[in-house]
């Protein structure tokens, strides 16, 4: 249904003579947007947004949990958060010879 | 239109082609001639323009009134309150471990190969170069055609990389080692856009580029043939950035724009799966949490700020009054706890995620930091700056 809507949509502006059907492979199916009117604009918005309104969601609580735990298991073994001995890293200062900097 | 001097004209109206009295009628300069049942209809039409315009209008607004409503029902908490007991963190000493020299220019982006040592950055000056970080050699230099090569990425093979900028193409170059050969004769442009490319990222393999363009666009090329595979249209303004969702969840990504808005796609659709407007200006950046879950976005409104994918909303704010410059570029470390932020007054915060607080504010760039990215292993990162420089800290 979603790509079918697309798809009309892409004619309607095709025919109008709005947007300039591909007839070189590189070259985009131009909907510029500055070629569209305010009416094609806001068209546009209002089925995104319809869209939008019907999607499925969940508690924040329960997504910041997640994040939470995510983090916190990982976080032991993030070198940035926990810091790397100087013998280990990989950007230790250079050895030998003169650094001119 | 003056009656007085009405003039009886009779002839063919330029509307209905009848043979009628006609009435002048003056559009851009150009004089028409309708005959007066014509004038009537085009008036009418006109009124029911506007309203359409009118109705399209409040029905946008009160969708996005819903919109609201749907989502604040689930926002219950906030993330820094779910996040009280985490440990802080300690003290961070994070320095420049590398600088790297050699752009006569604002250096304007960067991307980490994925073997965690090289780099490709692009500069104002329309170089492009591959560096190893380790010993700051340059290995690697191409110059573009154009100046302001605002975008480019290295392939997940390390075999070539991908730029443009105001040329709006997107081109790859293949990498090679011969010291006789010349990289930019073997350059091939795969994208065509109709303004400036402002970001450009390899999809999971070296075959396929997506590209985000000053024309308000995001599309999917394929690599060998330069065929256009996929265009995704929403953004009402220039798309700044875009970031591909880590390859476990699946095939979509997020780019950000000057309308203020980050908007979700869904690579195989080209439709737009969720869009966020909550930020006061432009996006100059967005990247995705490493779960794939939420994403950060860096704003001209001083602020970062992290969405929730399954929540679909806004769920933490990272910033402070005394920040007043846009953040030009963010990303996360490995876990994901901490966020790097690159901002136009020079300097790097560094923020705790989870507790939305602070933790650090790195100096030593002389001029806006334009790029920012950690390695892919999370052991350093790397921020390029109009100063003409990189620096790699860890």
């Amino acid at each position: 249904m979603i790509i079918l809507s697309y798809v009309f949509q892409l004619n309607h502006l095709l025919k109008s003579g709005r947007a300039t059907p591909r007839t070189d492979r590189q070259k985009m199916p131009v909907i510029n947007i500055e070629d569209l009117t305010e009416k094609d604009k806001l068209k546009m918005e209002v089925d995104q947004l319809k869209k939008e309104v019907t999607l499925e969601r969940m508690l924040v609580s329960k997504c910041c949990e997640e994040f939470r735990d995510y983090v916190e298991e990982r976080s032991g073994e993030d070198p940035l958060v926990k810091g790397i001995p100087e013998d280990k890293n990989p950007f230790k200062e250079l050895k030998g010879g003169c650094v001119i900097s | 239109m003056d009656q007085t001097f009405l003039v009886n004209v009779f002839g063919s109206c330029d509307r209905c082609f009848k043979q009628r009295a006609l009435r002048p009628v003056f559009k851009k300069s150009e004089q028409l001639n309708y005959c007066s049942l014509c004038v009537e209809i085009m008036a009418a039409d006109g009124l029911h323009e506007n309203e359409t315009l009118a109705s399209l209008k409040s029905e946008a607004e009160s969708l996005k009134g819903k919109l609201e409503e749907e989502r604040a029902k689930l926002h219950d908490v906030e993330l820094h309150q779910v996040a009280e007991r985490v440990e802080a963190l300690g003290q961070f000493v994070m320095k420049t471990r590398r600088t790297l020299k050699g752009h006569g220019n604002k250096v304007l982006c960067m991307d980490w190969c994925k073997d965690k040592r090289r780099l490709v950055s692009s500069s104002q000056d329309g170089k492009v170069i591959v560096w190893d970080s380790f010993t700051t050699n340059k290995e690697h230099a191409v110059t573009m055609p154009c100046t302001w090569v605002m975008a480019c990425a290295y392939a997940p093979s390390g075999c070539a990389i991908a730029c443009g900028g105001l040329d709006n193409k997107c081109s790859v170059y293949p990498l090679t080692f011969d010291k006789n050969e010349n990289m930019a004769a073997k350059k091939k442009s795969v994208a065509m856009h109709t303004n400036y490319l402002s970001a450009c990222s390899f999809t999971n393999s070296d075959m396929q580029i997506l590209t985000a363009s000053g024309d308000g666009t995001c599309a999917l090329w394929d690599v060998e043939s330069g065929q256009l595979l996929q265009s995704f249209h929403g953004h009402g303004a220039d798309v700044l950035c875009l970031d591909l969702a880590p390859s476990e969840t699946g095939n979509t990504f997020v780019s950000g724009g000057c309308d203020k808005k980050a908007m979700v796609w869904d690579m195989r659709s080209g439709q737009c799966v969720q869009a966020f407007e909550t930020h006061e200006s432009d996006i100059n950046s967005v990247r995705y949490y490493p779960s794939g879950d939420a994403f950060a976005s860096g704003s001209d409104d001083a602020t970062c700020r992290l969405y929730d994918l399954r929540a679909d909303r806004e769920v933490a704010i990272y910033s402070k009054e005394s920040i007043i410059f846009g953040a030009s570029s963010v990303d996360f470390s490995l876990s994901g706890r901490l966020l790097f932020a690159g901002y136009n007054d020079y300097t790097i915060n560094v923020w705790d995620v989870l507790k939305g607080s602070r933790v650090s504010i790195l100096f030593g760039h002389e001029n806006r930091v334009s790029t920012l990215r950690v390695s892919p292993d999370g052991t350093a990162f790397c921020s390029g700056s109009w100063d003409h420089t990189l620096r790699v800290w860890a």
